[in-house]
């Protein structure tokens, strides 16, 4: 099984530990991991903000470079639900470039879900002693189908206990330039959503992520919790932390 | 109305800084939403029912001239006079035609959205007569100074009880009253009056029915029953895409609306009106209009937005958005707020008037899960997004900041460099706690929050170092 591993560029830029923690449990599951070297953006932040021709020309380079795989597989509910479900539609009125675009998205999966559904993973490698709660991002929710499988192989982390807060699937404002062009009202959503997690009284929140894991961690610190983690689902069953990629 | 939609940002961030109103929103967005969830469960295939609510108004809209014509022809045999009004001054002066014709001298009025686009109440006032809003919530907004609503379903949801005695007791000029009971009874006495003494009664339509010609009335208060049939004319005025062909088609569609809505099983009444009075009916207004209003809709109609005519009103998108529990309904600036008023309010009266409005969506797509009639609202906001682009109407600085990264992100040599760069940079700035606690260029994001500073190499040159460091190439 050939996976193609589509780091995602915030993961590339911001949290590298999550795509060495993604690696890891994919060979744990049997996977042979490709990591194209030419890999930027999904495209999804010109999609979103109306700039069609760039989303096009980035959701092009993104087919080329992973076509051959068997699997696309990427460590976010919002990239991998972008090529899942949005690239069919961008070559709409362009045959063949849609259906290599349906081809690649019918092969495209979210990390969680993959190790769960198709891989069945029944063994994680990481540990983590404490108590968290998961939030539930918006795309893999509401776009993959992300719920009971990260809860699943969470519940295999020795150690771990999980502590649901309120709402965990209420969006917690990011939504991508959102979170700058509407800077006051996304700080607000991301308030609402520390809330829980402080209510929760856990020692991680862990999430699927990365653009809601920056929202929420920087909402967190302003606010003056310092200690509450944010962890990307990944790092915890791997047992990666961030920080000691090198 | 008068559009406020171009200042949605400002009005947001009054919003989010008034603290009664703030405490007002929090009490009843969770009852909402919990409502509905409660009330889906009763149906045995609540998702099955959706597809067929979406279909009867889709297959609807694709075929509109013919059910409008159908309807026409049926209302007009039962004896209604079928209107047409093609903007919205013109909804006005057929009012005021048929209100001079009857010698009307008081209308009172049961909840119209449609009637709130047009202005109408203020029409009719400057035309010399008295208009009587008779739904609770309505009537307290009239009261105060026309107050704009704020949610499509309950106008008045922003206030608390607290500020409704207030006004009734400023208002009525009776002794302050602090139980919600007692506050509805004074309304109702008040109303009362009114009913008995109007001309003409105005309502809106929940559907307007093809086969039969009716207009299905959805309440709870029973006002609409009162206003519709007391008085000797009614007039019912609703938007061109509410019609649906049967009455089994109303009523697959109520059984979503009135869950999705109030999370009621059915409403306290359900009115469905057939023509005028007839010879021996003891019922029913001696005249019977009925006003269908474009203002609009034919454009949606022939846009790449179309799906969002299927709207049936229940509010579930508004009620389950986190933007809308947040800033409430008045930060949008016009008619109708929440996700479907991301979309109708630019339609409606101009994407450079409005295009805030489907820009301040997180997508978090909770709206289209919850709509009952399954319009694909994030998609067709990006739509409408994607206009707003085309047009040259988003600020040259968001313009040239995404497409500087999207010409990046197509040179994979550009975007190792630069990102190398990038990120050693942030961490730097993020200093030994490892937080950045302010962004040149992007004062939205630390405003509000830090920035978690990055690890300082990217996974790309990470990668590419221990697969030499193993002596593979994969």
């Amino acid at each position: 099984m050939r996976v193609g591993f589509f780091v995602t560029c915030l993961v590339d830029l911001m949290r590298p530990s999550v795509g060495f923690a993604a690696l890891k449990l994919l060979e744990a599951g049997g996977a042979e991991v490709y990591v194209p070297p030419s890999q930027t953006c999904c495209g999804q932040p010109a999609y979103n903000s109306g700039d069609r021709a760039d989303a096009i020309a980035l959701a092009r380079k993104v087919i080329e470079e992973f076509e051959g795989c068997d699997y696309l597989v990427a460590p976010s509910g919002s990239c991998s639900g972008m090529i899942r479900t949005h690239y069919g539609e961008l070559f709409a009125g362009d045959p063949p470039w849609q259906a290599r675009a349906e081809a690649l998205a019918a092969k495209t999966w979210e990390i969680t879900s993959f190790l769960r559904d198709v891989q069945k993973l029944d063994k994680v490698p990481g540990r983590f002693d404490g108590t968290i709660t998961y939030h539930d991002c918006c795309a893999g929710l509401r776009e993959m189908g992300v719920k009971s499988q990260p809860r699943a192989l969470l519940a295999k982390v020795p150690g771990l206990t999980l502590r649901e807060m309120a709402e965990p699937e209420t969006c917690c404002g990011f939504g991508g330039t959102f979170s700058i062009k509407f800077g006051e009202i996304s700080a607000r959503l991301a308030d609402n959503k520390c809330q829980h997690v402080a209510t929760a009284g856990v020692d991680a929140v862990v999430l699927g992520d990365l653009g809601c894991m920056l929202n929420i961690e920087g909402r967190l610190r302003r606010r003056g919790d310092m200690k509450t983690r944010v962890l990307h689902v990944t790092e915890v069953l791997a047992g990666e932390r961030p920080g000691t990629e090198d | 109305m008068q559009v406020a939609s171009m200042h949605f940002k400002a009005r947001a961030h009054d919003k989010l800084n008034d603290a009664l109103l703030q405490a007002n929103l929090k009490k009843m967005q969770g009852r909402f939403v919990a409502n509905r969830r409660t009330a889906i469960t009763e149906l045995d295939d609540f998702e099955g029912t959706r597809d067929a609510g979406r279909d009867i108004r889709q297959d609807v809209l694709d075929d509109l001239d013919g059910w409008l014509l159908m309807f026409e022809e049926n209302a007009t045999k039962r004896g209604a006079t079928v209107l047409w009004a093609e903007t919205p001054a013109d909804v006005n002066a057929l009012v005021l035609a048929i209100a001079k014709r009857h010698e009307v001298r008081k209308i009172i009025k049961a909840k119209s959205m449609v009637s709130e686009e047009s202005g109408l109440d203020h029409a009719i006032e400057a035309a010399g007569m008295t208009v009587v809003e008779t739904d609770l919530g309505e009537y307290i907004l009239q009261i105060n100074d026309y107050e704009p609503p704020s949610h499509i379903v309950g106008p008045a949801l922003h206030k608390s009880k607290e500020e409704v005695a207030e006004l009734f007791h400023r208002k009525h000029g009776t002794p302050r009253k602090d139980v919600v009971e007692d506050l509805c009874l004074e309304a109702r006495g008040v109303l009362r009056q009114h009913y008995l003494t109007a001309d003409m009664g105005i309502s809106g339509g929940n559907f307007f029915v093809a086969d039969t010609g009716s207009v299905v009335l959805i309440t709870n208060e029973g006002n609409a029953t009162l206003t519709t049939t007391l008085p000797k004319v009614h007039v019912a005025i609703s938007g061109i895409e509410k019609i649906v062909p049967t009455l089994e088609d109303a009523a697959t569609l109520t059984r979503l609306l009135t869950r999705s809505s109030t999370g009621q099983s059915i409403s306290n009444y359900v009115d469905i009106l057939t023509g005028p009075k007839g010879e021996g009916e003891f019922h029913g207004p001696e005249h019977m209009y009925f006003i269908l209003v474009d203002s609009g809709r034919s454009g949606v109609l022939a846009s790449d937005v179309r799906e969002a005519l299927r709207c049936i009103r229940c509010g579930a998108c508004m009620n389950h958005c986190p933007v809308y529990q947040n800033v409430g309904g008045h930060a949008y600036g016009w008619v109708y707020p929440g996700p479907i008023g991301s979309i109708l309010t630019p339609m409606y009266v101009g994407l450079d008037k409005a295009q805030d409005l489907p820009a301040a969506s997180t997508m978090c797509n909770q709206c289209g899960v919850v709509c009952p009639v399954r319009i694909p609202l994030p998609d067709l906001q990006r739509k409408l997004r994607e206009k707003a682009f085309e047009q040259g109407l988003r600020p040259w600085y968001e313009r040239a900041g995404l497409k500087a990264w999207a010409w990046v992100a197509r040179r994979p040599a550009l975007y190792a460099l630069t990102s190398r760069i990038g990120v050693r940079v942030l961490k730097a700035m993020g200093g030994r706690d490892g937080i950045i606690h302010k962004l040149p260029l992007v004062g939205g994001w630390t405003d509000g929050r830090d920035m978690p500073a990055p690890a300082g190499r990217t996974f790309r040159e990470l990668y590419r170092a221990r697969q030499s460091a193993h002596g593979t190439s994969r």
